[in-house]
């Protein structure tokens, strides 16, 4: 309804102030072409995580202990797929195609979080996953339902609302396996050192090196820099591991009196790039079961437009 | 289930129309926007709101609406459009000074 275009400037004035007065952006208002274009990319890299992520566990689905855990796991699974979908359509919302994006991750060409390119190799995996990995998500999820972008930041409230199911049944998991046998114990402990140091690499790299944190800072996409949430995380995971029975495997991890958080020791920042570079354990896997995952539901597509071609016919 | 079908249903999921999803979370409040989805149609754009957004029990009633039936005001002129309530604030009822003492009112 428009017909004088405002200038830029102005209404560049008017996006600066919204997002200055804590007041969230929403679809069809003007935004800066950088801003629209670092939402999707980082929307559409969570999305992308979220349904990468249902592999690793839905591994362990046919071979979980009891009926209990079989559907705990199959629900869990199920909410990664819904947490994807919401995320999809929050960066349709910025005018991203959905098939585009499918094209992207099927491609290479956007990411997803790296520590899904790990294995699962035990059943207790599935219990470290969900008390660590679900845990860091949350850590960053949490500041993101106030971010400046309306629709991500609604996405991200219904997702932590529904995660924190998540990291509770694998903390139980976890503590289940502690106090159970000498090698159900161990096999906590082993995943527990397997999953800790990718776990804290989901936070990104240091504040120093990361490429777009400043800029989303700015724009109040992102609340807190990465170092300060991965220090958030060690502080909590401290007591609960402490509670579990389990060690964190840091011989560097400390109490440090003076600034009121726990040290901890360098992370391997070389076996971060080289995941994140697809030369990690699973990045192969994860990829072709994603593709073939597409190619084998592309009967059920057609199948439902068919459907809804015919339907259609019949009661124009 | 006879709400609006688009005149064609591609075959490509990312074509199919967008729906808009309103969930009644429990009787006797009204339905609120949860979010949207693509659908090939009414009854599927159903289906796959209740298993996307009512995972917890979170409804008693869901609504699909294409979205393209979604007339919105533009956020352009925002001010301008809704300038009419702006200037009116003996519409509430804290525009009125009424002495200490009095109730009921």
């Amino acid at each position: 309804m428009t017909t004088i275009a405002p200038d830029e400037t102005a209404l560049e004035a008017v996006f600066d102030a919204t997002v200055a007065a804590d007041e969230r952006i929403e679809p069809r208002d003007w935004m800066p072409d950088a801003y629209r274009a670092s939402l999707v990319r980082q929307i559409a890299q969570h999305a992308h995580s979220e349904i990468i992520g249902m592999q690793p566990e839905a591994n362990w689905i046919t071979r979980a202990p009891s009926l209990r855990r079989k559907a705990i796991l199959m629900a869990k699974v199920q909410d990664e797929a819904g947490h994807g979908l919401y995320l999809y359509s929050a960066a349709e919302t910025l005018g991203a195609g959905r098939d585009e994006l499918l094209d992207m991750l099927h491609s290479g060409r956007q990411k997803y979080s790296s520590i899904f390119n790990y294995p699962t190799l035990t059943w207790a995996d599935a219990g470290a996953i969900g008390w660590l990995v679900d845990g860091a998500a949350i850590t960053n999820q949490v500041p993101l339902c106030r971010c400046s972008y309306g629709p991500y930041a609604r996405a991200m409230v219904r997702v932590c609302k529904e995660e924190s199911f998540h990291q509770r049944q694998g903390y139980e998991l976890l503590l289940t396996l502690s106090r159970g046998t000498e090698a159900q114990r161990a096999m906590a402990q082993d995943a527990v050192d397997r999953w800790w140091w990718p776990s804290l690499m989901m936070f990104g790299p240091p504040d120093d090196e990361s490429a777009h944190s400043a800029q989303s800072m700015a724009w109040k996409i992102k609340r807190h820099s990465n170092d300060e949430l991965r220090q958030r995380f060690v502080d909590i995971c401290v007591p609960q591991a402490e509670a579990l029975g389990l060690t964190l495997p840091d011989p560097d991890l400390a109490w440090n009196d003076e600034r009121g958080h726990w040290d901890f020791g360098p992370i391997d920042w070389a076996e971060f790039r080289e995941v994140l570079k697809g030369n990690g354990p699973c990045n192969e896997e994860r990829i072709s079961r994603r593709r073939q995952a597409h190619e084998d539901g592309a009967w059920v597509r057609e199948a439902a437009a068919a459907h809804a071609a015919k339907q259609g016919e019949a009661t124009r | 289930m006879t709400t609006a079908q688009p005149a064609e249903t591609p075959s490509r999921p990312a074509d199919w129309p967008l729906w808009e999803v309103f969930v009644r979370s429990r009787r006797g409040l009204s339905h609120t926007h949860a979010g949207s989805l693509h659908a090939p149609d009414a009854e599927m754009a159903l289906r796959n709101a209740r298993d996307l957004y009512t995972r917890r029990s979170e409804g008693v009633s869901i609504w699909v609406v294409p979205s393209a039936q979604v007339t919105a005001s533009s956020p352009d002129e925002k001010d301008a459009f809704f300038e009419p309530s702006g200037d009116k604030p003996y519409r509430h009822p804290t525009f009125y000074e009424i002495p200490d003492g009095v109730q009921h009112l």
